[in-house]
């Protein structure tokens, strides 16, 4: 197991120089730069800004210069909110996006898990359709429609939850949790439906009807250890995809989280704020890679064993 | 006293197809004590049967149309879910075929143990565990109390249908049904478990339905036999009835299918190409094959401690044309042997010699003309052949490959192929799916020999067919080597498909060979005791003799 995570890691440093890599010379080539504005600005404050932040040297020397500061833990200053460090704005937008995306992942795993199992064990029936066609309904909206309609619908008619906000008022989490995570859901809905299925016909299954167990022991005891595999392999993923999924879903509801700054620093061609999300949330992705994989060989005797055996 | 008795039981299953008519009306009853075989082949309807009794099939698509099964003076057919569930498990266990599949890989074989107790019998996990424990010791697992904790992957196949004999057991049914216990097993397992089912049985007078197409099997262990075909029952009497004096066509005929070796008759056909054996040209030699694999499964801190010698020291002749069974057991290292021979696994010493060229030393290039003149058949045709590719394609794939035919040739070659192994022209655009097993084996075996090797390894080709099947791809391969003049090693852990097929015989145990001969002079004398072993397990369809044979078993084990 050590040697598998030792491995795996290793296997991501590769990648992450890949990532900063294309990164670093595609924010280069697009058209613009973060000190050109609207108001002309004096060419030679300009020179000082970029002098200041290195932009004048070769662009190899730069590139060198990031790395180093990267293997550093430091990912440099913002080129638009001066004085402050991208670290700073990364830790100050986390908590909120974090949590964001941890109750988005609760309502995709709570509902999406109990509609697929729900579903799969009575295939091809009303019930297994009407759950399914609501996952369908919910992989195909999307949060800039899924949001502003909750919005409308309890927000605005109902008055039973805040419009927007983060935190200020009760309540006002539910709606952007729930806007984030119904996609997810349905995802989920329809892997575990699929898992299911699949391990409710396996033979032990029968086995264990055999055995005159009640068919909830069977369901949940038997079924949703195999059943869920699939689910629990992509839940480190969405993790991930939620994190940095969140910016519609930030902008919708007025929330000043990660999301937010990321797509902003894009439009300004703040370098090391694209940058410096981009790595990190990169590096999120492994890493939530790596941790649904391991959850995955625990929860499957069979491949702690092969693993043992060094297959 | 009737235990059970079944009245037309009629399941139906409504495909897209049409209705099948699995179970036809049959009837049939068991007395305490004895047992009922139901002999049949695949897609006769016996294991639908059973499981119908106890609302196992999957519904929809089954149907239980019609009948009564009267058990303990209840009708099964008409019972609600709560009380089959208080009788399944508990007053009727299954034993079902494949023991791989059929326990749950994620519960530790303790807990798979113990659920039938607590649901059934109310009692606590703690003394439930301490009677599984003892059942467990009591079916033969060495270290009951360690193996508890065990999941069911860190068991060989014959262990862990001793551990589903165990939680069949472990609420002393009054019925168990054995759904082919013992198929997916070897030879000597099949005896200890045949024998622990009927030591059970003798020990707590239950009554034992026993699903089998094994006839040679069934002689052994039957008090009555109900012969099924087509979802109805063709004939049924006592054992001794059926086997000396059944009537019915379809008997006879599954009678005559069995593999000679099983035959209490020693009036064997003289081997068919002995002939042409006189020119002794050795085609394939291996000397000093050795061919290990590392465990790691003490972890990785501890690992290459162990190291599994699945061939150790092999040295093996094959002459030119010949047919050499190698039998053993699994874990035997049969296989590997086939595989290291065609250089499909690394082997760790050794030389291996075809038509005087060292395969041992060639680099993966330099092998390409070499695989051409070697083949293989795989075990499971449903599995063996890419379930998206035609016949045409898995056939037409190597000639093409090994640039046998041209894109225009082609077609007339396959063919010519499908002639050669008794497909149907018309089925050439047809999937694997699309056919039965008999038939698939078919196209592997078409596969096979399409690049007109000189060598064919054949790995279990017959042991996942019906035992009418088995006999005609036997004799389908026997035609072919004599036609394409090809040299084989046929491995198989069935001693009597290999004394019906083999010209020659080698003895494989723990990765060593023990004995090789002639086949007939081996079979009548063995001199290792292995191979003496291995002949004693092999069950005869003759209830008379087969009843002396455990007399004699027994006996030798005291």
């Amino acid at each position: 197991m050590f040697r598998f995570i030792i491995s795996r890691v290793l296997q991501a440093i590769p990648v992450l120089l890949v990532v900063v890599t294309i990164t670093f010379f595609l924010v280069r080539v697009a058209p613009g730069g973060p000190f050109s504005a609207e108001k002309a600005v004096p060419p030679e404050v300009i020179k000082a800004l970029e002098a200041r932040y290195h932009l004048d040297e070769p662009i190899w020397q730069q590139y060198l210069g990031y790395l180093n500061d990267l293997v550093h833990g430091e990912f440099g200053p913002s080129f638009r909110y001066p004085g402050r460090t991208v670290n700073e704005l990364i830790a100050g937008g986390l908590p909120i996006t974090a949590e964001l995306a941890f109750y988005a992942m609760l309502v995709a795993v709570i509902i999406g898990v109990c509609a697929g199992v729900f579903a799969a064990l009575k295939p091809n029936t009303p019930q297994d359709y009407i759950p399914m066609s609501a996952a369908m309904l919910g992989i195909c909206m999307p949060s800039f429609l899924m949001g502003p309609l909750l919005v409308l619908v309890f927000g605005i008619w109902f008055e039973w939850v805040p419009v927007s906000g983060w935190g200020d008022l009760p309540g006002d989490k539910i709606l952007p949790a729930i806007t984030l995570g119904s996609g997810y859901a349905a995802f989920l809905a329809r892997l575990s439906r699929g898992g299911m299925l699949e391990v409710m016909s396996q033979d032990y299954i029968r086995t264990a009807r055999a055995k005159g167990l009640p068919e909830w022991v069977v369901v949940l005891k038997h079924g949703l250890r195999g059943g869920l595999i699939p689910v629990v392999a992509f839940l480190g993923p969405a993790f991930a995809g939620l994190l940095s999924g969140s910016f519609v879903v930030e902008t919708i509801f007025q929330i000043p989280g990660l999301g937010r700054f990321y797509v902003q620093a894009a439009f300004n061609r703040d370098y090391t704020m694209i940058l410096g999300t981009t790595v990190f949330f990169a590096t999120l992705i492994v890493l939530f890679n790596l941790l649904s994989d391991i959850v995955s060989v625990w929860i499957n005797p069979k491949l702690r064993h092969q693993l043992r055996e060094g297959k | 006293m009737k235990l059970l008795k079944v009245d037309n039981l009629t399941t139906h299953f409504h495909t897209r197809e049409g209705v099948v008519k699995a179970v036809d009306g049959i009837s049939f009853s068991v007395n305490q004590g004895e047992t009922l075989a139901i002999v049949g082949e695949s897609g006769s309807g016996k294991s639908v049967a059973c499981y119908s009794l106890l609302k196992l099939i999957p519904q929809p698509p089954g149907k239980i149309v019609a009948g009564s099964a009267l058990f303990d003076g209840r009708d099964l057919l008409q019972a609600d879910e709560s009380t089959l569930q208080n009788i399944r498990g508990n007053d009727i266990a299954i034993i079902f075929q494949d023991p791989m599949t059929c326990l749950n890989p994620y519960l530790t074989v303790g807990e798979q143990l113990i659920e039938p107790l607590i649901y059934h019998h109310n009692i606590s996990r703690k003394n439930a565990a301490v009677r599984a424990t003892e059942i467990l010791g009591e079916v033969g697992i060495v270290e009951p109390e360690k193996r508890m904790g065990s999941y069911p992957h860190e068991f060989s196949g014959g262990m862990r249908q001793r551990v589903m004999i165990a939680m069949a057991l472990i609420t002393e049914p009054k019925l168990l049904i054995c759904d082919e216990p013992t198929t997916a097993l070897d030879v000597t397992i099949q005896a200890q478990i045949l024998n622990l089912v009927k030591a059970l049985q003798i020990k707590r007078n239950i009554a034992v339905i026993f699903i089998s197409h094994d006839l040679a099997v069934v002689a052994g262990v039957a008090d009555n036999v109900a012969v099924m075909k087509d979802g109805l029952i063709v004939e049924q009497g006592p054992v001794d009835e059926i086997f000396y004096r059944g009537q019915h066509e379809y008997t006879k005929k599954l009678l005559a299918a069995i593999p000679e070796g099983a035959k209490p008759l020693s009036a064997q056909s003289p081997p068919m190409n002995t002939d042409k054996k006189s020119e002794h040209k050795p085609l394939l030699s291996i000397s000093a094959l050795k061919t290990h694999f590392h465990d790691y499964s003490g972890g990785w801190l501890k690992r290459n401690q162990k190291v599994i010698k699945a061939v150790d020291d092999v040295s093996l002749t094959i002459q030119q044309g010949e047919i050499l069974g190698l039998v053993g057991e699994s874990g035997s290292g049969k296989s590997t042997l086939g595989r290291s021979i065609l250089q499909l696994v690394p082997i760790t010493s050794g030389s291996v010699v075809f038509d005087g060229t060292e395969l041992t030393r060639l680099s993966p290039t330099q092998m390409k003309p070499v695989r051409r003149r070697m083949q293989m058949i795989f075990q499971d045709p449903y599995s063996s052949l890419n379930p998206r590719m035609t016949v045409f394609d898995t056939l037409a794939e190597p000639l093409l490959y090994h640039r046998l035919a041209t894109r225009k040739t082609v077609t007339a070659q396959v063919l010519a192929l499908m002639d050669d192994v008794g497909l149907a022209r018309a089925a050439i655009r047809k999937y694997p799916h699309e056919f039965s097993g008999g038939q698939r084996q078919r196209i592997a075996v078409g596969r096979a020999i399409s690049t007109k090797p000189e060598l064919v390894i054949a790995d279990e080709p017959v042991s996942a067919l019906d035992v009418t099947i088995q006999a005609q791809i036997l004799d389908l391969i026997l035609a072919l080597v004599e036609k394409h003049d090809l040299t084989m090693l046929f491995i198989s852990h069935d001693l009597s498909v290999v004394r019906y097929i083999a010209d020659r015989i080698a003895v494989m145990h723990h990765g060593k060979l023990v004995e090789t001969g002639i086949t007939e002079p081996l079979f009548s004398a063995p001199k290792h005791d292995y191979t003496k072993k291995l002949l004693s397990a092999i069950p005869v369809a003759d209830p008379v003799k087969e009843r002396q044979r455990q007399v004699d078993l027994i006996q030798l084990g005291n």
